[in-house]
């Protein structure tokens, strides 16, 4: 198989798989040894098309300038692209308003952002109140950006980190839900699509929880947003947390959204240029959101990158993406679950489920796993605890082997991680 | 195919029948070492003898096969041989893992834990394979400690 003759292949739900992937010229690329590359790792990033490449090369080549603060015509060149990304990603996710999306550089940072909100001194609204006896809660299957930043919280605090346990299905636990989520709980924050499990998380019953005991509520959307079609005022939550690499945009990019009125009363995380509105040597005042959290220069590229990202996933159309990778993970799922001796961690069937398939082999540890597939095959798995130590911890293992799936995937590339399986098999066996 | 050289047969003969492997009475020291980035862990146990003989070296553990295959490596070179030996070959082996794979294996003091060469021109592997034999070092230093 080279990844050039790869066919759209029937069942994967009308999407022109071809067309899409000479969109995306790394996949066509052979890796040393003549092997075509197979790239099954999109939820640890996800490969680029030209049309994201292109409009961050066109930006540099033609328009760059610093954004907000020159007057010339490259700054005001830099300035519109950037605030027109803003725009495009508002649409995206269905922001009520354009000053609610927040540049990061990640969802690591939009998580830490918020989590600096809380039981701090110089934020005295209410919503925000924290300290000892009152309560976080957050999940046994989330990464590890929304773990440490709430045990910084707590530590910081006094208040006390609490999480839903996960059942030996991968699906969030949630029979405490009233107990676990009460009148001590500030801020609920899970994770909507898990990037281990895959598992894609009801948010409204915790949600009306939150609600009935006064806590705020964020979602962790880094496995959602590029995925399916995420419609903040749908979901009702109160933060929402992503990340440009995983959604066919570059790196160095992420996004907040928050509620108008909460970005509002939130205080600044960093301080610097651009986020002011006047400073005196003992004082400032700060700029109206977004600027507020947006200190120093901005990654302007990447966010007009990611502009460009959300153009191109729009275009495709969100629910096409997830109909197609429903399809790959059907045929994923049957698969995998023919060969002996494999586990599969997490949902074994496509109901609330993403793209994202993490298993065990008996007596093979995912290293050699994926050091076999990579080197024989030119499969790219991930391989470890996908920075979700806890989440292996509560299945007892170590480390699992993740396959993850987007829109340029076919279920060619399906059938050759399970012939990749099968010789890791006899190499082990 | 690079890692198919990594995957030596006998690295893989010795991850699929483990010499030594289960951890046994007596013993002067017990080390127990984890691998953060890989979760791998062994538990060692050394037992010295006189004359600076090594009498036994048992382990348990679980890990990749670089990391289990060396540690039955490490225990039929150690067990049997003497202190001083049996840290000579640690150290060739050491230099060995971290050369880069641009170091020219010693034979002669590495014994079949030559097989373990190619493994030197994968970072990420390096310390899977060093696991076992740093905890042997350790549990042989805490053990003349305790005679
Ligand atoms: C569920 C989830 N949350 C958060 C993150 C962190 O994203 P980033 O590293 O871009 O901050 C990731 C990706 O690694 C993720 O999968």
């Amino acid at each position: 198989m080279t990844s050039t003759d790869v066919q759209p292949t029937a069942g994967t739900g009308g999407l022109d798989v071809e067309r899409i992937r000479k969109d995306f010229p790394i996949l066509a690329r052979e890796l040393p040894g003549g092997r075509p590359l197979v790239y099954l790792d999109s939820a640890n990033s996800s490969q680029k098309p030209v049309q994201v490449i292109d409009t961050m090369r066109e930006h540099l080549m033609s328009h760059y300038g610093n954004v907000g603060r020159a007057l010339h015509a490259l700054g005001s060149e830099s300035t519109e692209a950037y605030e027109s990304a803003r725009d495009k990603i508002a649409a995206f996710v269905g922001a009520p308003s354009r000053e609610e999306v927040i540049f990061t550089k990640n969802a690591s940072e939009a998580i830490n952002l918020v989590a600096y909100a809380f039981g701090n001194p110089t934020n005295t609204d209410e919503r925000f109140r924290l300290g000892p006896g009152d309560e976080i809660v957050i999940s046994e299957m989330e990464h590890h950006s929304n773990i440490v930043p709430w045990q910084l919280l707590a530590q910081r605090t006094g208040a006390t980190l609490r999480w839903f346990p996960v059942t030996d299905e991968g699906r969030l636990d949630i029979t405490g839900l009233d107990e676990l989520v009460n009148e001590r709980t500030r801020i609920v924050s899970i994770v909507h699509q898990s990037n281990v499990l895959g598992t894609v998380n009801s948010v409204s019953p915790i949600l009306a929880r939150a609600r009935e005991v006064g806590a705020l509520m964020m979602l962790d959307a880094s496995q959602s947003v590029p995925h399916q079609a995420v419609d903040v005022r749908e979901l009702g939550v109160d933060f929402l947390a992503f990340t440009g690499h995983k959604m066919v945009g570059p790196s160095g990019i992420g996004v907040l959204w928050g509620r108008r009125e909460l970005l509002d009363a939130m205080p600044p995380f960093l301080g610097g240029g651009e986020m002011i509105e006047a400073v005196w040597m003992d004082r400032s005042t700060y700029a109206p959101v977004p600027h507020k959290f947006e200190a120093g220069t901005p990654p302007i590229v990447e966010a007009i990158g990611l502009g460009a990202a959300v153009d191109y996933l729009t275009s495709v159309g969100m629910d096409q993406v997830k109909r197609h990778e429903r399809a790959l993970t059907a045929y994923a799922l049957d698969a995998l679950a023919e060969i002996p001796g494999l586990r599969i961690i997490g949902p074994r069937g496509v109901v609330a489920r993403g793209g994202t398939v993490s298993f065990v082999l008996d007596g093979i540890h995912p290293h050699d796993v994926g050091q076999i597939l990579d080197d024989v095959y030119g499969i790219a798995v991930r391989v470890g605890h996908h920075c979700a130590r806890p989440l292996h911890l509560r299945f007892g293992i170590p480390a699992t082997t993740r396959t993850s799936f987007y829109l340029y995937n076919t279920t060619d590339e399906i059938d050759a991680l399970v012939r990749g399986l099968h010789h890791v098999q006899k190499v082990f066996g | 195919m690079i890692a198919e050289s990594m995957y030596q047969e006998l690295i893989l003969e010795h991850y699929k029948r483990p010499q030594g492997r289960g951890l046994r009475e007596p013993y002067d020291a017990e080390v127990h070492h984890v691998n953060p980035t890989c979760g791998d862990e062994v538990t060692l146990r050394v037992k010295l003898a006189d004359g600076g003989k090594v009498q036994d070296v048992s382990y348990d553990g679980q890990g990749c096969s670089i990391s289990q295959a060396a540690a039955s490596v490490l225990h039929d070179l150690a067990t049997g041989s003497t202190v001083e030996e049996s840290l000579a070959v640690v150290d060739e082996f050491t230099r060995l893992m971290q050369g880069r794979g641009q170091v020219e294996a010693d034979e002669d003091v590495l014994g079949d834990a030559v097989a373990f060469a190619g493994v030197a021109k994968f970072p990420a592997r390096v310390k899977c394979a060093l696991l076992a034999w740093m905890a042997y070092k350790d549990a042989v230093l805490r053990s003349q400690e305790a005679m």
